[in-house]
């Protein structure tokens, strides 16, 4: 494999996700977790940019950084004797380095075995954000999951405000 | 000369291919460049705008503002910005070494990245994504993190307070903001910056007044200014979240909330007055960008004229004021807009949607407009019914507005 600018940037974002997501598992310091967290999404926005999925990109930027990892840094902010070092809750952690292996053993296998052989797509068309909006509220497409997903979101927006006003 | 951008990159790549440099490469380097020299641009036109701001707003207040240091005290600017760079950086025992150094940095980088997309003239623009609207919202949404960042990373309480509150603020408002964003993109029917300008022959500023008038509300809210300067109050929590940096991390922080103060006004610029738009700038883009500069020093005017005369909001009105007020008024706007833009185009046919010429654009400008208008009279008169309704509020709890008796005072005294 030629080594090209794009393979530097694949390797570098890689790198930013896989690291990212062993410090969010490993640290003790839960605000480190989170921007741990930051890091790996922020790896995984890279990688998106490379398959010309800018859009993606974004969104991934906007709402995984910009809304949902500050949501949970203030969680743990406004949560009581959890900001610093914790000590781990229970000894169990052996037994789920073994279960998160076999997951990954299995994911691995069945993945590299899809990924023989495979041809690369064609480019992707400058059309494709337009594409995927109309895809999104036409009936032949994705309405229906995507107003369910509104009402969802509606639902525990009323829901977390009532309960905050208790 | 008519075009002074693309002959310079026309030229500097004819020159590196011509000394035997890869084309590909000459393309890299020139790009390069470009971005050196807009990243640059923004934050050295701070020394400017750091002193123009001082020396209004001194006007304003009928004080004479920084005078000393060079003509007009001029050089003020980097008089302070010497001392700054010189003074040691004194990291709080305590605190989060790594967030700490990386806070102002994000933040500084947040607002720097924005200009990546700014149209500057029709052939200067850093990079015209199709998502470019999406893209600089993205960008300014880490500017929040860094706030998290370094008021926690302090190990202090009042960053921590001034952080929660800040976050708390920046979040609200940026749903307003994001809302009335959509005008633009509704409008010209594309995120991409470029084109969002150039289809305003009519500027949507004009056409949708009251759209514009909340997002330039919403955008003094990211930008903590006055009359939201709560990221600063100094009564409440003495400096917010940059209260321990000190030396060149504070001075990082602090170019940082000028540079994104001087790039809301340019973002306003662009996507509600014109952009680069003005007379014969079609054809010479070179004059795009002195017509963009221009507008955007005035919207930047605008800032330090609100900044001068507005006192500060407290925090719960402030809160109120976005998720009672603006919010609930942009979504009817959007609402109303989307549904006359639609009937209005049915109505009128192919030639509603045209933006190649001013007399085109009249029509849909016009309806837009009266939209508008019904939307903000509603405004208004809902603005009169709340304050009533204060008003009554705290008349039923009897809390009376507290009178300094001087002359009282003065007659015990003696």
């Amino acid at each position: 494999m030629a080594f090209t600018p794009v393979t530097f940037v694949f390797l570098l974002m890689s790198a930013f996700a896989l690291g990212g997501s062993l410090g969010v598992v490993i640290n003790r310091n839960l605000i480190h977790a989170a921007m741990f967290l930051m890091l790996a999404l922020f790896g995984m926005a890279g990688l998106f940019i490379l398959l010309e999925a800018s859009f993606l990109a974004a969104v991934q930027i906007l709402v995984y950084i910009g809304a949902i990892s500050v949501l949970i840094t203030i969680t743990i902010m406004v949560t009581r004797r959890i900001m610093g070092t914790t000590e781990s809750v229970n000894k169990q952690w052996p037994l789920a380095a073994i279960v998160a292996a076999m997951i990954a053993g299995t994911l691995g296998f069945v993945l590299l075995g899809r990924f023989q052989n495979v041809e690369p797509v064609g480019a992707v068309p400058d059309t494709y954000i337009a594409e995927m909006g109309k895809a999104l509220v036409s009936h032949q497409g994705y309405l229906l999951p995507f107003e369910v997903a509104s009402v969802l979101l509606l639902a525990a927006l009323i829901g977390s405000i009532v309960v905050a006003r208790e | 000369m008519g075009d002074i951008f693309t002959t310079i990159s026309t030229f500097l790549i004819g020159l590196l291919t011509g000394l035997g440099v890869d084309p590909l490469l000459a393309h890299i380097i020139v790009a390069f460049l470009g971005a050196f020299l807009i990243a640059n641009f923004v934050l050295l036109i701070l020394i400017v705008n750091i002193w123009l701001e001082r020396k209004v707003i001194g006007r304003m207040q009928d004080r004479i503002g920084p005078n000393r240091v060079g003509p007009w005290g001029i050089f003020q600017t980097i008089a302070d910005l010497t001392k700054l760079v010189s003074k040691e950086i004194i990291i709080p025992s305590g605190a989060d070494l790594v967030p700490f150094m990386a806070a102002p940095i994000v933040a500084v980088a947040s607002v720097i990245l924005v200009w990546a997309v700014m149209p500057l003239a029709k052939t200067a623009i850093g990079t015209d994504l199709n998502i470019g609207v999406l893209y600089m919202v993205a960008v300014s949404s880490l500017g929040i993190m860094s706030i998290l960042l370094a008021g926690w990373s302090s190990n202090n309480k009042y960053a921590l307070l001034g952080a929660f509150r800040a976050v708390a603020m920046l979040v609200s408002y940026e749903v307003p903001m994001i809302l009335t964003l959509m005008v633009p993109v509704l409008l010209s029917g594309s995120m991409q910056m470029g084109k969002i300008v150039s289809d305003q022959q009519i500027w949507y500023g004009f056409s949708m007044p009251v759209a514009a008038l909340i997002f330039y509300i919403a955008l003094t809210a990211e930008i903590g200014r006055s009359p939201f300067d709560l990221l600063e109050a100094e009564s409440e929590i003495v400096a917010g979240y940059h209260i321990e940096y000190s030396g060149f991390a504070f001075a990082i922080f602090y170019a940082a909330e000028w540079a994104h103060a001087f790039t809301v006004s340019a973002l306003m610029a662009a996507l509600f007055f014109g952009g680069w738009q003005g007379p014969f700038a079609e054809t010479i883009p070179t004059l795009g960008i002195v017509y963009f500069m221009g507008k955007t020093f005035l919207i930047y005017f605008m800032s330090m004229w609100l900044r001068a005369t507005l006192p500060r909001v407290r925090i719960d009105h402030t809160m109120s004021f976005c998720w009672k007020f603006l919010i609930p008024m942009s979504l009817i706007l959007i609402t109303l807009v989307v549904l006359v833009d639609k009937l209005a185009a049915l109505a009128i046919g192919e030639s509603y949607l045209d933006t190649t010429t001013m007399l085109a654009m009249t029509p849909r400008s016009l309806a837009l407009l009266a939209v508008n208008l019904v939307t903000g009279a509603f405004a208004v008169w809902w603005i009169g019914v709340m304050g009533r309704r204060e008003r009554e509020r705290l008349a039923a709890l009897e809390i009376k507005h507290v009178v300094i008796e001087t002359s009282a005072a003065g007659q015990q005294a003696k």
